[in-house]
């Protein structure tokens, strides 16, 4: 009996790994920053370069950091629902706009919107390299004393809002 | 178009004044195909442009980012990936090197951002137990499972002695058998 039954286990065994790795993304490497404090940094905005803001300018506020570009083609589909997100005023959203051309970039707002309370830009991807952006868009939830609390990777979608961003926001904010 | 004219054209009045023709054309193409080759490596060399400023730390650097993954293309090192994100991490890396940051700042620096994936070897620690201890296991495993199946195989091929009786029975036979070859 046992001629049969171990290799149909080792088999079912071998299934499972194959399946769970399957179900794996590796394209989502965690982030070492989470529940440590933002990265700090001062840049100019994209639609006053003569304005600078600095992370610590939102310290005492639950914000959302958005790594967007011009060039991000899934940037586009996570776009409307930022508007979206911004038009409900739950909470701020501020861009990074990393490694792009500022004439690019604000043609970009006029024709998707602009969900920013401000961008900020990043030509360099300086910023992009502090925070461990890998993947444009990435968005970060950051809390009021300024620490990381969650990293999304790739493109914000209904069921990431609903799950995880809002109900956290709401948590952060209470 | 007309595969005959050619032979025609050779076969009328003037085919030496022609052939020559035809030998100076050959003659440049062939110097034309000569300068193109000849120049293509300066168009390659175009193309690789370095921009190792300090080949010491243009070796370090590479060195370095050997074993050091690119996010982007995750089967990649830093130094062999083409990605924007690489170039951007090279970069950042021969800056460090540039203001005196040792290697293992320049990992840590690395890790902090991107964490232990970045890593090609990852550190031994409680969550890389496995995955450094794994193939002990299995070698472990292997050799346990082995060793009692050759002990038991050992123990089913081990001939039981015959009893006198089988004794005097076999040696019936063989006898036997012999009278009847013979």
């Amino acid at each position: 009996m046992t001629r049969f039954l171990l290799p149909l286990a080792a088999f079912i065994v071998l299934v499972v790994f194959l399946a769970v790795g399957l179900g794996l993304k590796p394209r989502e490497v965690p982030s070492p920053l989470i529940g440590k404090p933002a990265p700090i940094f001062q840049s100019q905005l994209l639609h006053e370069p003569g304005k600078m803001l600095a992370s610590q300018d939102n310290l005492g506020k639950v914000w959302l950091l958005n790594v967007w570009a011009s060039w991000c083609v899934s940037c586009r589909e996570e776009h409307p629902l930022l508007v979206e997100l911004a038009r409900s005023g739950i909470v701020p959203i501020y861009g990074l706009n990393y490694k792009d051309k500022r004439d690019l970039a604000l043609q970009w707002l006029n024709q998707y919107g602009d969900p920013y309370t401000v961008s900020v830009v990043d030509p360099e991807g300086r910023i992009g390299i502090d925070y461990g952006v890998y993947g444009v868009p990435e968005t970060y939830v950051i809390d009021k004393n300024g620490v990381i609390r969650h990293k999304q990777i790739g493109p914000v979608t209904v069921e990431s809002l609903e799950k995880k961003i809002l109900p956290l926001i709401k948590e952060l904010q209470g | 178009m007309n595969p005959a004219l050619p032979f025609a054209l050779l076969k009328n009045s003037h085919p030496q004044k022609i052939s020559g023709l035809r030998n100076t054309f050959a003659g440049k193409q062939f110097i034309l195909l000569l300068v193109f080759v000849l120049l293509s490596p300066l168009s390659w060399a175009k193309e690789a442009a370095p921009v190792a400023e300090d080949p010491v730390i243009e070796k370090r650097m590479l060195a370095l980012s050997e074993d050091l993954r690119c996010l982007v293309c995750q089967n990649e090192s830093l130094a062999g990936s083409r990605a924007d994100f690489a170039n951007d991490l090279r970069r950042e890396i021969r800056e460090q090197m540039q203001s005196n940051k040792s290697d293992q700042e320049i990992i840590d620096f690395l890790v902090a951002r991107y964490g232990d994936f970045v890593l090609y070897r990852p550190p031994v620690k409680p969550a890389t137990y496995l995955l450094w201890g794994g193939p002990f296991v299995f070698l472990l495993t292997g050799a346990g499972i082995l060793f009692f199946y050759l002990k038991r195989r050992r123990k089913q091929i081990e001939e039981p002695p015959l009893t006198e009786e089988q004794h005097r029975h076999a040696e019936a036979l063989l006898k036997e058998n012999k009278g009847n070859n013979a």
